[in-house]
């Protein structure tokens, strides 16, 4: 068949292109990921998941190139008292870092863990499991090819963020890192990635939360315009754990953001939550995936889409509510706000229940500015840009309020402002 | 103040008249008063002054001391010290009231050439206008209208007024879905920002807001025209009389 073999055929010549880092405890995990993408085939674009994203860009051997913007603004979390990983075109940066010692975690780097390593029962498993029901090849391949990315356990409240920089200095560059996060019962952390990482980058996260544990992820993507991500998270809860998940994305040509979660304990909560600014030539793609096995747990899915000029927004998201995951409540949320008619949004909201005692909501919309609002806003004299601005960060402000800090709220309203204020020249 | 002149409008997207020559001027330190049936054009009239979008003006003018304010966009009208209290005020949802005001109040600063009020400025001012106006630090802090009974919508309009006080306050229905109760609160709100430097027009179907109102001059509209003006006593013929009474009259 055509479809298979030009799956195959993209998929042998990405994997001829790259190498499995050799040795150590990661290998029989990389060697089996590379086996599951062999025999799944990267994503093709007549694959149901990659329906409305092209993945080609995201598959080919050659790495579309990407300017580096000039920031001329003050870096991200920049006032912030936060442990530094600095990672440059995927590639660590020691200078740039602080040093990995904080009480309450324990952090190490993918690319130098020696021995027998706690993430051995992590690293790749919870990304295999990912697989089913719907395959996610570019996860297999970030787990058979990853370079690096940092292994952290959180066995304590460590007192600041763990904040993982990913700066991109190459036109070309092609990065691919996995992260593995382990928290303790009862411990929590609050984590923090920014920047645009890569020309492209394939980020994959896997984490596994003890009972009664808590975990935080804010994560800004990078405002190149011309970079391309696709980014896994995988996340498994225990017994009345927290997961917090939100991402701010503004420019990106290409961006492919998946979450999946898996509630294995009674009384867990996750959120995961997320806003997008793009403007022009710019796809964003919000696709989830959480799985409610367990009793009394509840989900939230929040996403956000501004669009202009042209710009895509994608949202997939599924709740899967296995049978005996009864008081299930989950909730699901995708609208997208569209500036004008040029734009585009996407939106497969999916519930597949198979216990009788549960509360799932969910929606989806598509519109524009209200123009009541606007003028109500006009008369009283603030300019149109302005209450333009203020109607759209309105419009993304319950998917930032799924950020518990809210000092850390400010921060992305203000990135998202200052990217407003900008377009308005 | 305002000095309207033969004012002719027209829906935007249908050949439909609705004012037909209304000429009208407010004085400062003056509260003139529109009363009318339903369909007179009084609201019409409220937001073509305040420049909402989907009316055309095919003839006549309209001047906010001496400039007009016909070919400004509502936010350069706002500016220019005009006023609108809605009938129905808008709910915007996300947008924090306090957030909101801020903004408004120091974008007409800025766009007068005036400097920026600081945020304890600011702070301090509407909390003592809040507090005239019984608005608590729960309103303030909720997002623009939202959830809001009919009267604190209102009185939140009113309040707006006292923190950007405009020259010229045109008050749209502003006794409609009121008690007794809020009545009275907005009306006090709206004696307290009487002076000689301000004009008032309000707009209303009923003699009752007038009686808290005291306006200076009636005027009565029908068919998008001012058929009639006096004094306040206009008001309490309109109460025994009806509008039918003194169209039959002035016909």
């Amino acid at each position: 068949m055509a479809l298979a073999q030009a799956k195959q055929d993209a998929t042998e010549a990405r994997v001829a292109s790259l190498t499995v880092p050799r040795g150590g405890w990661s290998e029989p995990a990389r060697q089996d990921a590379l086996s599951r993408l062999q025999a799944m085939g990267l994503p093709h674009g007549r694959d149901e998941y990659w329906k409305y994203t092209r993945p080609d860009s995201l598959n080919s051997v050659e790495v579309p190139a990407a300017r580096v913007l000039e920031h001329g603004e003050p870096p991200v979390f920049g006032t912030r008292d936060r442990l530094k990983i600095v990672f440059i075109d995927g590639v660590f940066d020691a200078e740039a870092s602080d040093d990995l010692e904080l009480e309450g975690v324990h952090i190490d780097r993918l690319a130098v863990a020696q021995d027998i390593h706690w993430a051995k029962d992590l690293y790749g498993h919870l990304e295999a499991a990912g697989q089913k029901p719907v395959p996610r090849p570019l996860a297999a391949l970030n787990t058979a090819f990853a370079t690096d990315g940092v292994l952290i356990h959180v066995t304590g409240r460590p007192s600041k963020p763990i904040s993982l920089i990913y700066r991109h200095k190459s036109e070309t560059s092609d990065a691919i890192l996995h992260n593995v996060v382990k928290v303790d019962a009862g411990a929590e952390a609050t984590i923090l990635e920014n920047g645009p990482a890569a020309a492209r980058f394939n980020k994959c996260m896997e984490i596994d939360i003890a009972d009664t544990g808590t975990l935080h992820h804010v994560r800004m993507q990078g405002r190149d315009h011309e970079r391309r991500a696709v980014s896994h998270m995988f996340s498994r809860l225990g017994r009345e754990s927290t997961y917090k998940s939100f991402t701010l994305t503004v420019n990106g040509v290409l961006t492919r953001n998946e979450q999946i979660v898996e509630l294995t304990g009674d009384d867990a909560v996750a959120h995961v939550a997320g806003a997008c600014l793009g403007d022009g030539d710019f796809t964003h793609d919000d696709t989830v995936f959480i799985t409610h096995d367990a009793v009394n747990c509840e989900s939230r899915q929040v996403f956000k889409k501004v669009l202009r000029n042209g710009a895509t927004g994608v949202f997939q998201g599924k709740i899967l509510v296995k049978e005996g995951a009864q008081k299930t409540d989950g909730y699901q949320i995708s609208q997208s706000l569209l500036l004008d008619e040029d734009s585009q949004f996407l939106a497969k909201p999916e519930l597949e229940i198979y216990a009788d005692d549960v509360a799932c909501s969910h929606g989806s919309t598509s519109g524009a500015i209200d123009d009541d609002s606007l003028f109500y806003l006009r008369a009283r004299g603030v300019p149109r840009g302005e209450a333009e601005d203020l109607m759209t960060i309105a419009f993304i402000a319950e998917a930032v309020q799924e950020i518990e800090d809210e000092t850390l709220q400010e921060e992305v309203v203000e990135r998202v402002s200052g990217w407003l204020h900008r377009r308005r020249g | 103040m305002l000095e309207i002149k033969n004012l002719h409008v027209k829906l935007e997207e249908e050949d439909k008249a609705i004012l037909k020559g209304v000429d009208l001027t407010v004085d400062a330190g003056k509260v003139h008063a529109i009363m009318g049936p339903n369909g007179s054009g009084k609201s019409t009239l409220s937001y073509v002054l305040s420049g909402r979008d989907g009316y055309e003006v095919t003839d006549g003018s309209a001047e906010l001391l001496g400039e007009d304010i016909l070919d400004m966009e509502p936010e350069e009208r706002a500016a220019a010290g005009l006023f609108l209290a809605f009938q129905y005020p808008v709910e915007i949802p996300g947008v924090g009231n306090m957030t909101f005001l801020r903004t408004a109040v120091n974008a007409q600063r800025k766009a007068r050439g005036e400097e920026e009020m600081s945020s304890a400025d600011f702070l301090k001012l509407i909390r003592a206008k809040a507090k005239e106006l019984k608005i608590d630090a729960d309103m303030l802090k909720r997002p623009v209208n939202v959830g809001f009974s009919g009267g604190e919508k209102k009185r939140n309009e009113i309040l707006q007024m006292a923190m950007l006080e405009p020259k010229m306050c045109i008050l749209d229905e502003t006794d409609s879905g009121l008690d007794v109760d809020a009545m009275r609160l907005v009306a006090d709100g709206v004696n307290a920002l009487r002076n000689a430097g301000r004009g008032f027009l309000v707009i209303t179907h009923y003699q009752r807001l007038l009686d808290h109102i005291k306006p200076d001059v009636v005027h009565i509209m029908a068919d998008g025209r001012i058929i009639k003006t006096g004094g306040p006593e206009l008001a309490l013929e309109v109460e025994k009389n009806g509008y039918e009474g003194l169209k039959e009259e002035m016909a």
